[in-house]
């Protein structure tokens, strides 16, 4: 069994270590100005049931998508969002929540689409800051409004793959990552066990992908990230897929491969990794689209 | 077809907050009621995979203990610590459910889980919370028919 939980960040072999900080560390900083913690669930009753003090929340589906259009905020909807928590373009943002942070590592990946640079995970999210039996508190707290400037539009290039640039890569036989279920991955399922058929008309994946379930990458017992070696193990010597490689992720709708994408990206230093967040539910129904089985 | 009346109750109570917060906040609150089913109707654990609610992640487990005049008492377990909307749903439909006609969870509609919980539930949550009322109406059918 993985122990890398039980060994400091700075220690676990990261490309990047200070993306990562500890549930210590957010104790040490609940009243820091300049960090706003930002908590990000999939069941909206968790945060309003007791959150760390001083977080707020963040809500993938009413908050950073867009409520008409399948896709993200626009910059002024992001701004507007980053004015409300009260935070500034030079503000600590980290990110924490349930399901081993899924929901906080895809609201960390839209932030990154606006290029908020001062971005964390809380490694463990909810489950470690639980078990660790650290204090919750259901006081909504209440931060000064702010002018929020974006750094750019949003950037649907450098870390997003949209379903265009998802075919050229299959054509030209790049590395794709499949994080679903291997029976997602098979086609045996058109979804994860227990979660609904999203309307997804052909099982299988994209041609070419690899399958490494997101959950490798955690250790099940706190929801911490595995160290830099064992993950190197996962995807460099079994996948062979390498820092240099040009990869894209992608899983059902985005955020199970969110948490992909950061740890390639964040953790092992990948250079140029996107998180295809079409994934099943736009490949597995789009015409012309090639699918493959085993 | 309506809800039963206790449920039509708790929406129009519901329907009263403009805030979705508040609407939370209301709902944490049955949440907070919540009280797992005594071990002389659970067993010991683990619990067996028949009382599971489908899809629920939450892993709650639901028991129908018989009661006088073709009635029952529904009786839950939540496994999962963070699982406060299964929490809430168990308290729900206990309320609203136990002592009553059997008639009113056989037919209960899985259309209550929107209602309560708002659409913006995600698929997951929605589907683990419709898993929770299909083992409710299977265990009532099974026994009241």
């Amino acid at each position: 069994m993985s122990i890398s939980s039980e060994v400091a960040i700075e220690q676990r072999g990261y490309t990047h270590p200070e993306i990562l900080v500890s549930t210590e560390w957010v104790a040490q900083h609940l009243g820091d100005a300049d960090v706003r913690l930002v908590e990000s669930n999939e069941d909206l009753l968790l945060y309003p049931s007791g959150h760390i003090q001083n977080a707020v929340q963040v809500d993938w589906t009413s908050d950073l998508n867009h409520q008409v259009v399948r896709d993200y905020l626009a910059k002024a909807e992001f701004e507007k969002l980053c004015s409300r928590i009260g935070i500034t373009p030079d503000t600590t943002v980290v990110f924490y929540g349930d399901k081993s942070n899924w929901w906080a590592a895809y609201a960390l990946w839209v932030f990154t689409l606006f290029g908020h640079k001062n971005v964390k995970l809380m490694d463990g999210g909810r489950l470690k800051w639980e078990k660790e039996k650290r204090p919750v508190t259901r006081e909504i707290p209440k931060f000064a409004p702010t002018q929020y400037q974006a750094a750019h539009e949003r950037d649907d290039e450098s870390v997003r793959a949209l379903r265009d640039v998802v075919m050229q890569h299959v054509k030209a036989k790049k590395p794709l990552i499949d994080v679903r279920s291997p029976a997602e991955f098979t086609g045996e399922r058109l979804h994860m066990e227990d979660y609904p058929n999203e309307g997804a008309l052909r099982g299988g994946h994209i041609p070419g992908a690899k399958s490494v379930p997101w959950a490798r990458a955690i250790n099940p017992e706190d929801g911490t990230f595995k160290s830099a070696d064992e993950l190197r193990k996962i995807y460099q010597e079994e996948q062979g897929v390498q820092p240099g490689d040009d990869v894209v992720v992608y899983c059902r709708i985005g955020e199970r491969s969110s948490l992909t994408w950061f740890v390639l990206t964040h953790l092992l230093g990948y250079q140029k990794v996107r998180n295809y967040d079409g994934s099943w539910t736009e490949w597995g129904n789009l015409v012309g689209a090639p699918i493959e089985k085993p | 077809m309506p809800f039963p009346p206790k449920i039509e109750q708790l929406l129009e109570d519901l329907n009263f907050f403009d805030d979705r917060m508040e609407r939370y906040q209301a709902l944490i609150e049955c949440a907070d009621r919540f009280a797992e089913a005594p071990e002389s109707i659970t067993g010991a654990r683990p619990f067996p995979e028949s009382h599971r609610a489908p899809r629920c992640d939450s892993e709650a487990y639901i028991w129908t203990e018989p009661q006088s005049g073709g009635r029952f008492k529904y009786h839950f377990a939540v496994e999962n610590p963070q699982g406060i909307s299964a929490k809430a749903m168990a308290v729900i439909l206990d309320e609203s459910l136990s002592g009553e006609e059997p008639e009113l969870a056989m037919n209960l509609s899985h259309d209550v889980v929107f209602a309560i919980f708002g659409k913006e539930i995600s698929m997951g949550k929605g589907q683990g919370l419709m898993g929770m009322i299909d083992q409710v109406r299977m265990q009532t059918r099974r026994l009241a028919t």
